[in-house]
């Protein structure tokens, strides 16, 4: 009897290890970025609205501040521009756009359009700052702390259920800042 | 005649061509990109894909091997901020044993499971 259910019992365990192979899949998206808990990593970087302006890391350091990483080619940026929006009326810290290989015409006529949210843009054109900030899509959100170091990074477009996590966690940042 | 050549023959893949200082150089390049995932792709790797952000890694990878950076290097500035997940072959760590080890483990079993098998038929005979 027992003989003949070990086969039964392999079989049930090879499908169970199958779906939660499954269920698992789409957790890697939820994989974190190596960069949390570190220094958000040098760059100096022009803006969009002004582009003989360069800013430095260094320079945006001493209070906390978001990075929303966009681009006018981003189909999803403009699902989550509300919720951008939205954060910017109530983070009560810097906004920061990060517009990540786009052209500056096409950028700019996509903030008049859909609404300039941010506080100032970045333009990172070629794209290593965001290689080094390992962004591999848009939109993606971080969030610096007054040292500079990466506390939390939002992958994929702002959305209702996660806009109230991201705002406590700034109301955390700011705490800590003050 | 090869300067026509040259591009002609890059059409047919993913991967520009770049001046490579030697051929060595080149073959690295490509065994890196091989062994290097595109992040934002399905399943591809650097060298597969023609993702802009997998040419903006090429190019990278590109400029730290003429910056005579080590494989290794190489590696682990992706893995730094990419994490493993940009590497095809994950190194070998506590949470990765199983990955490493499973495919082992189950020859063994299936190795003693035959033997048993064949014991028993033969006892049979």
């Amino acid at each position: 009897m027992i003989r003949l259910l070990i086969p039964l019992i392999v079989f049930a365990g090879l499908v169970a290890l199958l779906i939660a192979g499954l269920q698992t899949g789409d957790e890697r998206k939820l994989v974190q970025s190596p960069l949390i808990g570190k220094p958000v990593p040098d760059f100096s970087l022009p803006g969009l609205h002004d582009p003989d302006t360069v800013r430095t890391r260094d320079e945006l350091l001493g209070e906390p501040f978001i990075l929303n990483v966009w681009g006018s080619w981003c189909w999803a940026c403009r699902v989550e521009h509300p919720f951008v929006e939205r954060l910017g009326q109530e983070a009560g810290i810097p906004l920061v756009g990060f517009n990540w290989k786009d052209e500056r015409a096409d950028a700019l006529e996509w903030i008049e359009r859909f609404g300039d949210a941010w506080d100032f843009h970045l333009v990172d054109y070629e794209g290593r700052v965001a290689i080094d900030l390992g962004v591999y899509g848009a939109p993606e959100t971080f969030l610096i702390d007054h040292r500079g170091i990466i506390r939390h990074k939002h992958i994929g477009p702002i959305d209702a259920t996660v806009f109230d996590e991201l705002l406590r966690r700034i109301m955390e940042m700011q705490a800590e800042a003050e | 005649m090869v300067l026509v050549l040259v591009p002609l023959l890059a059409l047919g893949s993913a991967i520009e061509p770049y001046p490579f200082e030697s051929e060595l150089q080149e073959q690295r390049f490509k065994a890196l990109a091989e062994e290097l995932r595109c992040t934002v792709c399905q399943n591809q790797s650097l060298a597969d894909s023609d993702a802009p952000l997998a040419r903006d890694l090429r190019e990278e990878l590109f400029r730290m091997l003429q910056d005579n950076r080590s494989d290794q290097e190489i590696r682990n500035f992706m893995v730094e901020r990419y994490g493993n997940y940009v590497l095809y072959r994950p190194p070998l760590a506590g949470h990765t044993l199983l990955l490493w080890g499973g495919p082992i483990v189950l020859l063994v079993i299936g190795l003693i499971a035959a033997l048993i098998v064949i014991r028993k038929r033969r006892q049979a005979l």
